[in-house]
């Protein structure tokens, strides 16, 4: 038994566990390699030119009017969109998972045209639709109501384009929720009503603002679908996204890197947010 | 042919998988690996097949390191715990994939592989299945195909985990029995890992008790249920009850009262006695050095069943009994107890064996 | 229910007092709701997509058809197929790789490796296309020692290359990695076992168990990368019959008012956003199990 020291054996690789799996290193390797050629490389130049600018360069580049207003206006419009989108994807996402009725499926199956259909058909779609003379523009002027050419249009879009991360987040829980909790709360006296916004709606919310999250980190990034019907007036219908390339086109590096970098600090403070959202449902609720 | 595993140590981060265990399997033997979740049972299994290495030590088939060679040189037949069948592949492709897989050179011809999958299906008792998909197939008949793709390759030794483990109470009896024969008919190595006693005593030659990485116990079944090693074994292998004693001076002293069991080589100090539940008995008439009291009498098919509790015991005890005069609720009895064994409670290690009170 | 009283006796009291199940609106709501799901995903999702094809189609069949016999149209047609062959593939090897290390292997840093690979999808597309020209441009990082073997990233095909690479980069890996965690080693295990060598096991046991979802992560990576506009647009210089895709060719075409043809090469994208969209249905239809299901893009 104490004969000698178990032979220690010679493979003793350290940063994965063990395993009889082939292809561990030529994966990882490639997947690493890729990662940093295409994403990593490119997206940490970025944030080197931007920290060589400083930070009251930074600050200096967003406080500059024009680069301020189109800041505000991609913030604001893209947060009343995806608010908007709350309200209308979790119908959508409740009349899809609970209701059975004819075309359901085409429905279900459309939501996602927002996902599939490229931002800029979306774009001349829209404002081919809000136009003036266009199927639905021209009724609201009657009313004189404008659409396109003005941040409603700006609205218009982002909605368009939010809509399919409210409804795809919520109608998983919706379709998990157990009918016996349902029956239980019946049970108890409540309402239909109390039911549905004491029970069934609370472990809803977190996918609801993760939804909303989600709608409004795409919304400020997004470009193809708005410019169309934005009009792009400088200070009032320009987005953020839009300014970067019009420095672009001044060779304003500097400005377009520095409006960049707050879009991508938006970007990741809303990332940010979703995790510590799904970290506290998954706490709370067990579920994400 | 014959398994010999030397030293083998294998560690999860700081938890030890396995500690120092030493096993030779003779050729042709089939072997139980038993012990609860954790005790490094499907380890060691996984060991052995090549699905991972261990950290210490080595595995010998019959003389050759089995660790230098990869998992597909080892040939093992291996039976998963879900089966792990290829779900996109008909039950006969799943046998014949060891033989189809094989370098040109080895690989018998197409006609010969099915044959050879057709042959081995009906060694399963599966003739007829061989074009359905495994979902489409029982537990019971997922088991069979698994072990037909394991033994198609003509392995050198048969692993199985958990055998019998997803299937229902009445599957499992027939497959027990089914699996025995299979044994004896190809005359192959066997090791199966398991946590059902029953399963590990009523198949094996021998029965390996594990707990936490360790061998607690290498025997026959009978060795392991009349000579355990170790409480741990004791109270794996069938119930065990145990009672908190005292040793001093060659007496074991329960409650301050001694019991007449007998105590050589015992240490002093805390110690427990352990007996199994059907070797404690109603004394009649005597008082004896343990005494409980009558709780309940239950009625049961072939007499009475009276709950008795133990003062200084915090379980009660069910006891078998015709004697309904000497079972009044509420009355003192005496007890007797048979093939005690007692262990130190320090040390763990074994010490004498009783012969009764 | 008391199956001892006959039934007809009972009918006309249940009839009168049957309340709604529990678990179940009052119609007068439920329609409502419908209503307003079914206006709202008809203003915003349906007109937009009849526009397109409607407009392709308002001056006949003739000047539709008459967009594609344009050279512009055509060179732009033919550039977005080549980006495509060239992306798709390479993000799917990526996907199946990035896959493959993460599902079948622990390490430590996992997390932060899955969420490195979403990152794209948080970044602007305009951003997107703007790093590139960080790197590449004339004033950038790289640009001047690639000029100066001859070499344009940007304003060329590479750069639109790499502007797709970027955007589409998470599609395949994000649909494979947690069908693939899903799923395991144990077969791959079986395989090994069995005498299968790594390659032979991934190609026998592997691909066929991810098959559809690997199908459904390159349908989405492609219905993207043909229609890239923001990052390609940053990228491409805009130089007709040379570096324009569909998408940018229909943003030259409806700025110069040239409405009808820029919805022709518009029905185009419309209709392959379509046929994904059906392939998607059908897959998360068919398939159910065998791709990861519905998530966020």
């Amino acid at each position: 038994m104490s004969a000698a020291a178990p032979v220690a054996n010679k493979k003793a690789r350290s940063f994965t566990a063990p395993s009889v799996i082939p292809g561990f290193r030529a994966t990882f390797g490639f997947t690493i390699f890729y990662l940093s050629l295409v994403v990593l490389f490119p997206l940490s130049l970025l944030i080197f030119r931007a920290s060589s600018l400083g930070l009251s360069g930074l600050y200096g580049i967003a406080v500059e009017p024009r680069v301020a207003a189109a800041l505000r206006t991609s913030f604001f419009i893209s947060f009343a969109a995806a608010a908007i989108d709350v309200v209308f994807g979790l119908i959508t996402a409740w009349v899809l998972t609970r209701y059975e009725f004819p075309g359901r499926r085409f429905l279900d199956a459309i939501v996602d045209l927002p996902f599939a259909l490229p931002t800029a058909v979306a774009g001349i779609a829209l404002a081919a639709l809000y136009a003036p003379n266009g199927w639905l523009g021209e009724p609201l002027a009657d009313y004189d109501i404008k659409i396109a050419y003005t941040r409603w249009g700006i609205l218009v879009a982002l909605v368009f384009v939010g809509l399919p991360f409210v409804v795809r987040t919520v109608q998983p829980l919706l379709a998990e929720i157990d009918a016996e909790l349902e029956e239980a709360s019946a049970t108890l006296g409540a309402s239909r009503a109390q039911t549905v916004w004491r029970v069934l709606l609370p472990p809803i919310l977190p996918a609801l603002l993760t939804g909303f999250a989600l709608a409004f980190a795409r919304s400020v990034g997004e470009y193809g679908s708005v410019i169309f019907i934005a009009g792009n007036l400088a200070y009032i219908s320009e987005i953020a996204p839009l300014l970067i390339i019009v420095k672009l086109e001044q060779f304003d590096y500097a400005g377009a890197t520095g409006i960049a970098t707050i879009m991508l600090a938006i970007s990741f403070s809303v990332l940010l947010a979703i995790n510590l959202i799904q970290a506290w449902s998954q706490k709370r609720f067990g579920h994400v | 042919m014959e398994i010999r595993i030397e030293r083998v140590e294998k560690d999860f981060g700081d938890y030890p998988a396995l500690r120092d265990v030493n096993l030779t399997i003779a050729p042709g033997e089939l072997v139980a690996l038993l012990g609860p979740s954790g005790s490094g049972k499907t380890t060691l299994l996984r060991a052995i097949a090549g699905l991972s290495n261990p950290d210490r030590g080595r595995i010998l088939f019959d003389s050759e390191d089995a660790t230098t060679l990869s998992v597909q040189e080892r040939r093992v037949g291996f039976v998963f715990q879900n089966y792990a069948l290829f779900k996109h592949l008909t039950v006969a492709d799943n046998i014949a994939y060891g033989l189809k897989v094989r370098p040109r050179r080895s690989r018998p011809s197409r006609a010969e592989i099915a044959a050879r999958a057709a042959e081995l299906l009906e060694f399963v008792q599966l003739d007829g299945l061989g074009a359905r998909y495994p979902a489409q197939l029982s537990g019971g008949q997922r088991q069979r195909v698994a072990l037909a793709r394991a033994l198609a390759i003509e392995p050198r030794v048969l692993l199985l985990d958990e055998p019998f483990g997803a299937l229902d109470a009445r599957v499992r009896k027939d497959l027990r029995r089914w699996l025995r024969e299979v044994h004896r008919q190809t005359g192959l190595t066997t090791v199966f890992v398991t946590h059902d006693q029953d399963e590990a005593m009523e198949l094996a030659d021998r029965v390996v008790v594990l707990d936490k990485g360790r061998i607690e116990q290498i025997g026959t079944p009978d060795e392991l249920y009349d000579r355990p090693a170790s409480p741990f074994v004791l109270s794996f292998v069938g119930e065990a009850l145990a009672l908190p004693v005292q040793v001093a001076d060659g007496k074991v002293i329960f409650q301050g009262k001694e019991l007449h069991v007998s105590s050589e080589n015992l240490r002093n100090g805390p110690a427990r006695v352990y007996f199994r539940p059907a070797d404690i008995a109603l004394h009649g008439g005597q008082i004896g050095a343990l005494e409980g009291r009558v709780e309940a009498v239950r009625r049961t098919a072939a007499g009475l069943r009276a709950s008795i509790s133990i003062p200084g015991y915090d379980q009660t005890v069910e006891v078998d009994t015709v004697d309904r005069a000497g079972t009044t609720l509420g009355s003192s009895v005496p007890l007797s107890l048979n093939n005690v064994r007692i262990f130190s409670t320090a040390a763990e290690e074994t010490l004498g064996d009783g012969a009764g009170i | 229910m008391s199956e001892a009283i006959p039934s007809a006796a009972l009918a006309p009291v249940i009839a009168v007092a049957a309340p709604r199940s529990v678990t179940e609106e009052t119609p007068l709501t439920r329609n409502v709701l419908i209503g307003v799901a079914v206006a709202f995903l008809g203003l915003f999702l349906l007109l937009p997509l009849a526009v397109v094809f409607t407009e392709a189609m308002a001056k006949g069949a003739g000047a539709f058809f008459a967009t594609f016999e344009e050279p512009d149209a055509r060179a732009a047609i033919r550039l977005t197929l080549i980006v495509a062959a060239i992306v798709v593939p390479l993000n799917a090897l990526f996907g199946v790789c990035a896959a493959w290390a993460i599902s079948k292997f622990s390490f430590p840093g996992k997390s932060v490796l899955i969420t490195l690979i979403d990152l794209p999808f948080s970044v602007s597309p305009v951003v997107s296309g703007l790093v590139y020209v960080l790197v590449f441009g004339s004033q950038g990082l790289l640009g001047p020692t690639f000029a100066a073997y001859g070499i344009q990233v940007v304003f060329a095909i590479p750069g639109i290359v790499l502007a797709t690479i970027f955007v589409t980069f998470p599609f395949v890996a994000r649909e494979l990695i947690p069908l693939m965690q899903e799923q395991g080693t144990v077969e791959e295990e079986a395989a090994l076992t069995l005498g299968a060598s790594g390659f032979r096991t991934f190609l026998t046991v592997t691909l066929p168990n991810i098959k559809w979802g690997l199908l459904y992560g390159v349908l989405l990576a492609n219905a993207r990368a043909m229609g890239e506009f923001g990052a390609v647009s940053v990228v491409s210089g805009h130089i007709r019959g040379l570096t324009n895709t569909i998408p940018l060719q229909v943003e030259i075409l409806y700025n110069e008012y040239n409405i009808v043809s820029a919805f022709a090469l518009a029905s185009l994208l419309a209709g392959l956003a379509l046929v994904t969209l059906g392939f998607k249905t059908l897959l998360e239809w068919r398939y159910a199990g065998q791709i990861a299901g519905r998530r966020r893009h």
